[in-house]
């Protein structure tokens, strides 16, 4: 029965259904967004979805000398580690006391699997182009992981526990980590982490729609590429989440708590589509000199605060 | 590792087809191959099978973007050959719609350049401040696009009366968006991080490779045609030519948001000159073109757009030629890409706001084997009539046309 209960969570609630369905509508807040930002109307709520199905209908080509293994089934497995990602922390969110040791690390090394699925599939497409993306993407994980984990951690040492279930309590008695120093300074770092992690811009490096056409995505067509993008629309709601949990005290679906926590999710949204429609796109070698200078400079000082104290 | 990347003949930064193959060590570019050619129409050789007064409409049709320049040096060239000046209320006119174009097609650029670094805001604004534009030369010529003003002797349409209003309410509103735009290029330091220092093409490479319009004023290599050969109005006016001196992308974008505020300049001294003439004097007949050639040149948005014409006073051209400015501008890229990033190239290639459909020319070239071999006409017919028995055949055995 137990086991039963496990697949209905992963597959349904909170896992795949779910997660899709609210990352979709995630998606369009960002396109309904952007569109005002740039004095444009914007697509109806649905729109996501529709884009979505029709997908699913399109033919599938596998270019000749692509590796179809590789090509075909990295889009299902980044799918099923950002789904994890999400089940998780759902799970810990809504009954803290579902929460294990260590949850944090897994979900931490989980989330990056969606980015690594795209390095594979996009090398092994066979498209020149398809495999600077995936060079370029694998640069970037190397720059963005370091802050992030580093800001990160400034919230496990002060609260002294690798769980989930700890941070959330933690803040639950102690006030959230934004009303600490340490915890400001994590928090921005982590936002513009999460640029890079969903690959928006500045940092769309990989896809980079007009340097290399695509980058990672060039070759996927039909149902692979619908899965590609749902795969982006759970990323997004999968790491917004993950910096909610861990800075801002997580969400609660108890009486008023609803709001305010669909409050905080829609406000990292925003601050993200901002960022977004307010930059150009940067060169990758400035990416990584931004990630590992000032990034890291600042996640080490949020350490070293948090260390102390602040 | 060498290796090759292809940019075209589709790609998504290119507005029409163009190949460009970048030879790249890692990201860092080491070469680069062009192929001109994909969308050859034979424009010169279908003038030469229309009236004097048809090419005008024909021409438009070189570029949907600078579909006032090549018209203009078109009926300058037929001016040119006639030996006649056109009435100075059409000489005013010409000035205002050929600004105006200019004003359109710098826009546009702009806004593609933020489409290229992947700011779709800048994008978006760009092209709704561009809109208005397009609607006051509705209301001035008729057409968004393909004005059909230019005749030889003149112009088609008299610049209504109460239309000088609106544009002036134009150049007003554009004023302000222009200085918005230009404040925001010159001081985001993404952009600068994005542009400066790349893409260089210096003074001396402009003068070796031929460069023109705004690629060559951004090195500092004065040339601007409306000042050194002026045509029609451009002596009546004063103007700045606008110039900088790197050459790289960010100055080319700067040049072309400081030219943006000198042709405001020109059209309001148009509109207050043109008060002083009469209305409805806007051409004078030309009878017949008599035996001999004449050239014209004028100062499109890209640079100097340069039309020859001959003839053996029938009533067609016996002979049109067309040198636009992106043919020059194009090969400028050979170089300007050189040891930059694959990520910069796109741009690169698209700081000379290239005009693919005014250069194209014939050449046929086979790539199959890598070799180069140029087809002749014999080939091709060969090459064709296999084509067909290939299919015939395929047919006669019930396969079908796949």
């Amino acid at each position: 029965m137990q086991a039963v209960m496990y697949i209905v969570r992963y597959l349904v609630f909170p896992g795949f259904v779910f997660s899709a369905v609210v990352g979709l509508l995630t998606t369009w807040v960002d396109r309904k967004v952007s569109a005002r930002v740039q004095l444009r109307v914007g697509p109806p709520w649905f729109q996501p979805f529709a884009d979505t199905i029709k997908l699913f209908g399109k033919e599938v080509i596998v270019p000749s000398n692509a590796r179809w293994t590789g090509f075909l089934l990295m889009p299902i497995i980044g799918l099923a580690a950002a789904t994890l990602a999400s089940t998780i922390l759902w799970s810990v969110n809504l009954a803290p006391e579902r929460t294990f040791i260590g949850d944090t690390l897994v979900t931490l090394y989980v989330m990056t699997i969606p980015a690594l699925a795209m390095i594979i599939g996009g090398s092994a497409s066979g498209n020149p182009l398809g495999a600077l993306g995936s060079a370029r993407e694998m640069k970037l994980l190397f720059a963005y992981e370091l802050p992030l984990t580093i800001a990160f951690l400034t919230t496990i040492v002060k609260v002294g526990s690798f769980s989930f279930g700890k941070i959330l309590m933690y803040q639950q008695y102690n006030g959230v980590m934004l009303g600490s120093v340490s915890g400001v300074l994590a928090f921005i770092v982590a936002i513009f982490c999460a640029q890079a992690k969903l690959g928006f811009l500045p940092f769309d490096i990989p896809e980079a729609e007009t340097e290399i056409a695509g980058g990672t995505h060039i070759e996927y067509s039909g149902a692979p590429l619908a899965i590609v993008r749902l795969n982006t629309a759970i990323m997004y709601l999968v790491v917004p989440l993950f910096i909610i949990t861990v800075f801002w005290g997580g969400v609660n679906f108890t009486g008023w708590r609803i709001l305010t926590s669909v409050l905080k999710y829609v406000a990292i949204v925003v601050i993200m589509v901002l960022i977004k429609n307010t930059n150009p796109r940067v060169k990758i070698a400035q990416a990584v000199r931004f990630f590992w200078g000032p990034m890291f400079a600042i996640s080490a000082i949020a350490m070293i605060l948090a260390i102390i104290g602040y | 590792m060498v290796k090759k990347i292809p940019i075209g003949p589709f790609h998504p930064i290119l507005e029409e087809p163009e190949f460009f193959e970048l030879h790249v060590d890692g990201e860092r570019v080491i070469g680069m191959d062009m192929t001109i050619g994909w969308s050859h129409r034979g424009i010169e050789l279908l003038s030469e099978h229309k009236t004097w007064d048809q090419v005008p409409f024909l021409v438009e049709r070189v570029c949907g973007i600078c579909s006032c320049s090549h018209p203009y040096a078109y009926v300058k060239a037929v001016e040119d050959l006639c030996g006649v000046e056109p009435p100075l209320r059409a000489q005013f006119i010409r000035c205002i719609v050929a600004e105006l174009e200019r004003l359109h097609s710098h826009f546009l650029w702009t806004g593609l350049a933020g489409h290229f670094l992947g700011y779709n805001t800048v994008f978006m604004w760009t092209w709704r401040f561009r809109e208005p534009i397009l609607d006051v030369l509705e209301a001035v010529t008729g057409n968004r696009n393909h004005y059909a003003v230019m005749k030889p002797g003149g112009v088609r349409r008299d610049l209504p009366q109460e239309e000088i209003g609106n544009v002036l309410k134009l150049l007003d509103t554009l004023e302000k968006n222009n200085d918005m735009l230009t404040k925001a290029i010159v001081d985001d330091p993404v952009i600068h991080a994005r542009t400066k220092g790349v893409g260089v093409f210096n003074k001396a490479q402009c003068r070796l490779y031929g460069a023109l319009g705004p690629t060559a004023r951004s090195a500092g290599y004065d040339v601007d045609i409306r000042r050194d050969h002026p045509i029609d109005a451009y002596d009546k006016v004063k103007f700045n030519v606008i110039l900088c001196e790197h050459g790289d992308v960010f100055d080319k974008a700067v040049v072309r948001q400081l030219e943006n505020f000198e042709s405001i300049k020109i059209i309001r001294q148009c509109l207050k000159l043109i008060e002083d003439t009469k209305p409805g004097d806007i051409s004078i007949e030309i009878k017949e073109v008599p035996p001999g050639e004449g050239i014209g040149a004028y100062e499109a948005p890209r640079g100097e757009v340069f039309h020859y014409v001959r003839s053996n006073g029938g009533n067609m051209p016996m002979r049109h030629k067309v040198r636009a400015p992106s043919f020059n501008n194009i090969l400028t890229n050979e170089l300007s890409v050189l040891g930059n990033t694959v990520a910069d190239a796109g741009l690169i290639t698209a700081a000379v706001d290239p005009c693919y459909s005014c250069t194209e020319r014939v050449g046929i070239v086979d790539r199959r084997d890598g070799t180069r071999r140029v087809l002749t006409e014999a080939d091709l017919v060969r090459l064709s009539h296999e084509k067909t028995e290939l299919i015939r055949k395929r047919f006669a055995e019930g396969g079908g046309n796949r």
